[in-house]
């Protein structure tokens, strides 16, 4: 145990003579590691949340479709719809898109069925008459509704409407709500000029999860122009969207793997000749292979495993305490109205240890490797070059 | 040595912080997380909302699973897609006959 402190010391001095070289390396991997971990965490947590929260959504959506694109349907198919055996009930969905040219911004809006209600993450309350409406923390914040209390929209027939805001979501859900400006069905109808017999789309509610493949498959015979979508669709586009294999991931992967790579085949195809030499040195005045291989080892683990740890735990108060705000500006996009996350620190305990496992382990095989050919090397002849 | 006992302590003080960051996921903010979470299924319920207000910038990428199958040609044939959201969603793989 001794003898290893020992090596450790002198690998930590033969470092630090080298000391550029060994901190720029120490920072290339600690920003690599930091960056795969931080996808791996802010991905982990927004589906992890994803397949909790959605679990809410309806059971199925069925959309008219006409060329190929979403169509408003007709409010008498719900009528055929309710038959189906299985389908308890069915509500017609009445939201479109708004473009705010002051802001540059684009809404979402939406309509709520009757009745006033309360939310937890709603300050305030959802909209009770036609020009009531409730905003996301996003839109609020971009219009200043949140010191006006009114917003001001135009409408299909180029008028400006004027609703009163009479709430705002609460930062938390700003996920799910951030653009959303919610307003009472026939306030929606009125603002996109919507015929009267017409919604955007139906939600249909069956209790039972079995038969919801049924009914979607009846709904498409009895009307080959909808299109029924299910909740476990639903659930699976974000799955895909936020699984190990979309752009998301595979963008900051492979910039990160090309990096590891390229370190690992620089130290992997020899090493220098001041390193060779000190090798020749250290044999010449009586050290094994093992202890120049030990030696090499140590080296390898206290810069590999100090950029993995750092580099985890920077990932870790980037995602959960800094709102990942370095990612979101690269997977931000275009858009303007962009949510803060505001994420529960988890993180999957596998995940972190098969990076861990790519990452150090090459790490230290490419230091070790070149080392041993050369420890195995006649001490003279190294040291001659 | 000293400078071994350093790196050592210095790894140590790491590997404690990353275990006591990952139990403070598992413990601590369970009681906190299903409040949110039940907080904001309520909201997904209540509102009939089927997607993340995440990218705002296209129909395809505001509601993805409501979107069209196609995105590139969306606007007219031969249309490249116009967003860069649009590379970091991953295409959708609907099997042709879902069994239930």
């Amino acid at each position: 145990m001794s003898k290893h402190f020992k090596i450790i010391d002198y690998a930590i001095s033969s470092l630090l003579r080298r000391k550029y070289k060994s901190i720029a390396i120490l920072v290339a991997y600690t920003i690599t590691v930091a960056m795969l971990a931080s996808v791996l965490f802010l991905t982990h947590s927004l589906r992890t949340e994803t397949t909790f929260v959605l679990q809410g959504v309806p059971d199925l959506i069925v959309q008219r479709m006409l060329g190929g694109r979403h169509e408003l349907i007709p409010l008498n198919y719900a009528e055929t719809i309710k038959t189906i055996r299985g389908v308890a009930g069915i509500t017609p969905r009445y939201w479109g898109y708004y473009y705010d040219p002051l802001t540059e911004a684009n809404y979402t809006l939406l309509g709520t069925g009757s009745g006033v209600a309360t939310l937890d993450l709603l300050e305030g309350r959802l909209p009770g008459s036609v020009d009531e409406c409730a905003i996301g923390a996003g839109v609020a914040a971009l219009r200043g509704s949140d010191q006006s209390k009114e917003l001001i929209l135009v409408n299909s027939r180029n008028t400006g409407v004027l609703f009163e805001v009479s709430g705002i979501f609460h930062t938390a859900s700003t996920l799910l709500t951030n653009d959303l400006v919610v307003l009472n069905d026939p306030a929606v109808v009125d603002f996109f000029g919507f015929p009267p017999d017409k919604a955007t789309d139906f939600a249909v509610r069956v209790p039972n999860s079995n038969e919801v493949q049924t009914v979607a498959a009846k709904i498409k015979r009895l009307f080959p122009d909808t299109r029924p979508i299910t909740k476990r669709e639903l659930i699976r586009t974000y799955d895909m969207v936020f699984n190990w294999r979309s752009g998301m991931m595979l963008t900051v992967f492979s910039a990160a793997i090309i990096a590891l790579c390229i370190m690992a085949w620089d130290k992997a195809t020899g090493i220098s000749a001041e390193e060779k030499q000190e090798i020749g040195i250290l044999k010449a005045i009586g050290w094994d292979t093992a202890d120049v291989l030990a030696l090499k080892f140590w080296e390898g683990l206290i810069i590999s495993m100090t950029s993995f740890l750092t580099g985890v735990l920077l990932s870790y108060l980037h995602v959960f305490y800094c709102n990942a705000f370095i990612l979101s500006a690269v997977i931000k996009g275009w858009s303007v109205l962009f949510p803060t996350f505001h994420l529960t620190p988890s993180f999957n305990l596998f995940h972190l240890l098969t990076m861990g496992f790519f990452t150090v382990i090459p790490y230290i095989a490419s230091t070790v490797i070149p080392s041993w050919k050369t420890a195995i090397t006649d001490p003279e002849s190294v040291m001659r070059g | 040595m000293i400078k071994g006992k350093i790196f050592i302590g210095f790894i140590a003080l790491e590997c404690l912080m990353l275990v006591s960051a990952y139990l403070h996921g598992r413990t601590i903010q369970p009681s906190n997380q299903a409040s949110q979470w039940q907080a904001k299924r309520a909201v997904v319920l209540r509102l009939g909302l089927t997607d993340f207000a995440l990218w705002t910038e296209a129909r395809y990428t505001r509601h993805p699973s409501q979107a069209d199958f196609f995105s590139a040609f969306q606007d007219f044939p031969a249309s490249p897609d116009h967003f860069p959201a649009g590379s970091i969603i991953a295409p959708i793989h609907i099997p042709a006959k879902e069994t239930p």
